[in-house]
């Protein structure tokens, strides 16, 4: 993790080609407007990490990208298809965009190994002698191979959400995205899935994080997005983001969270 | 104090628990002489157990007479098991003629020979092995049970009763009641307003009737409202009444476990593009029939006691048979063994279920409970 942010940052390459687009996007909760005018463009390879205060809309956000929540007004287009109510499209695009939740939300009936491969084998068709070949790959790049055949319950947190990484992984999608990826973490364990996190991004891999690590977010994101109340407020690279915040609130929220 | 600071810091060992805590002492302490009050519900447990069990004792097996033919034989003065003896039979096929009855048992033998494979973990084909079971295998049950095919005298159902109809209607509502149950309840909490509607509507209907007026209903009002000629056999009628009414229960029970998975699961499952049957089948169900066990096989249980009530429509079940048999002037006096009997038999079947559905939940125990 002593990685100076530049070295990293030099390194990962962002293509010119567009793989989210979010463009005038609404949404309400009953009458509560939670998601206010969002515009967001994300290319495929970059890194951004969303911060914010708590209920500023920065999970539900990344929860529309895959629609697990409905978005009432403007668009949202992953990967070229355009999220409607139509199911198939909503199937399509969430076999091509990975998250991880803050609570991990494996399957607590299902080993580990299973969890990695139910879903290649009932979503992508693949048989399940290859579903388990990849399922073990990835299970070693999260660094947990030898617990393929325990149940989620006997890990720990930082265990499960390696699991939960590699369960997304599987699917080889296009975007991950990560919601809180760390916070219901114990402290020792949060380190241990953001290296994987970093291994992840300089792979290449497309990521949108919501998270409140801060170094995690100097050392991979290529952008930082602040929301508030609903709204992007801010968006900037890392180090000018966070060196040289312009709106009040960004400033505000940064000096209580580097307070602590 | 003293002794414990002979050991330097980090070597402390492993020291045993106290002898008075552990074993048949330790557990006689804490679970029946905790205090005065447990020392004497103890003794007083002790002494009612001394009242009652000698007597029971010597009217079930010491006094009691197992052997012969007539009630002659009974001069004991306990129990007169002769009676259950000559009737036995009888309590198992009803009025089934005698000379057709192998046709029952190779029913229930040719059931047991095809579940057998189901719970060997070397069988690979359990799948169209428990097809074959719930589509096929009733098929040829009922036909063999019922005759007037490939030669066989007809059996009127009429005519069957006992232990054997007991299970028949039994088995029959388990069997079919689980799955009608199961879409009731993912209708229930189906998004689409035409679909949950309709299972709210079936659900609230069938649990808000009693049973013995579903049987009423079945035998008695349904076939005015068919049309001239057409009738349809009275235990199929009873059958069907019996297998909708529990699967309104079975659908509540369902439901309770489905509320109990947490939303992550949903998400979690929607989120790897698993569409909502395969999500409902492999990770929402599975997590929430193992929740509600107790309660499916409560259901069983309940649903096992209550084909009694067919009685009121004219079958004779096995609780009716053995009522029957002690009316018989031959046997006046000997109701007492009968529902001792008959209670026996209901226990041993409940009981079975009940301890089939600990040893599934044990074998289920993945560790997430903690």
């Amino acid at each position: 993790m002593n990685e100076t942010a530049t070295g990293l940052q030099s390194k990962l390459e962002v293509s010119d080609e567009v793989i989210i687009e979010i463009n005038d996007m609404h949404k309400w909760y009953g009458e509560f407007h939670v998601l206010k005018n969002i515009n967001l463009s994300v290319q495929r390879g970059e890194r951004i990490v969303i911060c914010g205060p708590s209920g500023s809309g920065k999970s539900t956000l990344i929860r529309c990208i895959n629609r697990l929540e409905e978005h009432q007004q403007g668009k949202i287009i992953v990967d070229g298809t355009e999220l409607t109510s139509d199911l198939k499209h909503i199937e399509a695009t969430r076999r091509e965009v990975g998250m991880c939740f803050q609570h991990f939300n494996l399957f607590p009936h299902l080993s580990v190994l299973e969890n990695c491969t139910l879903a290649p084998i009932w979503v992508r068709k693949m048989s399940k002698v290859e579903a388990e070949e990849v399922a073990m790959k990835y299970l070693e790049r999260v660094k947990i191979p030898e617990q393929a055949l325990k149940y989620p319950g006997q890990l720990s947190g930082g265990q499960q959400q390696r699991v939960a990484i590699a369960r997304s992984l599987c699917m080889s999608p296009k975007v991950m995205l990560f919601d809180e990826p760390t916070s219901a973490l114990d402290p020792e364990m949060i380190s241990e899935v953001l290296d994987v996190m970093v291994e992840l991004a300089e792979e290449g891999m497309t990521m949108i994080c919501v998270t409140h690590e801060m170094g995690f977010a100097k050392k991979v994101a290529n952008r930082v997005i602040f929301m508030d109340a609903g709204e992007i407020i801010e968006e900037n690279e890392p180090l000018e983001f966070f060196d040289n915040p312009q709106n009040e609130r960004t400033k505000l929220f940064l000096s209580q969270i580097i307070q602590h | 104090m003293t002794t414990d600071t002979q050991y330097a810091p980090g070597s402390y060992p492993d020291l045993p628990p106290p002898p008075s805590t552990v074993g048949v002492v330790g557990w006689l302490r804490a679970n029946l002489f905790t205090n005065t009050t447990n020392t004497l519900l103890t003794v007083l447990a002790l002494y009612i157990l001394y009242v009652i069990l000698p007597p029971v004792f010597s009217w079930v097996f010491f006094n009691a007479n197992f052997i012969g033919d007539t009630r002659e034989s009974c001069d004991g003065g306990g129990a007169c098991w002769v009676f259950i003896n000559s009737r036995l039979s009888q309590f198992i096929y009803g009025f089934y003629p005698e000379a057709e009855r192998w046709r029952v048992d190779s029913t229930f033998y040719l059931l047991i020979a095809l579940m057998i494979p189901m719970f060997m973990n070397s069988f690979r084909h359990k799948a169209w092995l428990g097809a074959f079971i719930l589509f096929i295998y009733p098929v040829i049950g009922f036909y063999l049970l019922a005759g007037g095919v490939f030669g066989l005298v007809e059996v009127e159902t009429t005519q069957w009763g006992g232990l054997s109809l007991t299970l028949i209607i039994s088995i029959v509502g388990i069997v079919g009641s689980f799955p009608i149950g199961l879409l009731l309840a993912l209708g229930r909490r189906s998004k689409m307003p035409a679909v949950s509607t309709f299972c709210t509507g079936f659900i609230e209907l069938w649990r808000g009737v009693p049973l013995i007026t579903v049987l009423f209903m079945s035998s008695v009002m349904f076939p005015l409202f068919l049309p001239e000629g057409v009738n349809f056999d009275k235990l199929i009628r009873a059958l069907v009444g019996v297998t909708l009414f529990t699967s309104a229960y079975m659908a509540e029970t369902v439901r309770g476990g489905l509320q109990a998975i947490p939303k992550g699961q949903y998400e979690g499952a929607e989120a790897l593009g698993l569409s909502y049957w395969k999500s409902m089948s492999f990770i929402i169900l599975p997590q929430a029939l193992k929740h509600v066990i107790p309660g499916i096989v409560g259901n069983c249980i309940g649903l096992f006691k209550d084909t009694t009530l067919v009685l009121i429509i004219g079958l004779f079940d096995f609780l009716g048979i053995v009522q029957a048999a002690t009316t018989d002037p031959k046997w006046l006096g000997f109701a007492v063994e009968g529902y001792v009997f008959c209670a026996f038999v209901y226990w041993v079947f409940c009981f079975s279920m009940s301890q089939y559905s600990q040893s599934i939940e044990r074998k289920l125990h993945t560790g997430h409970k903690r």
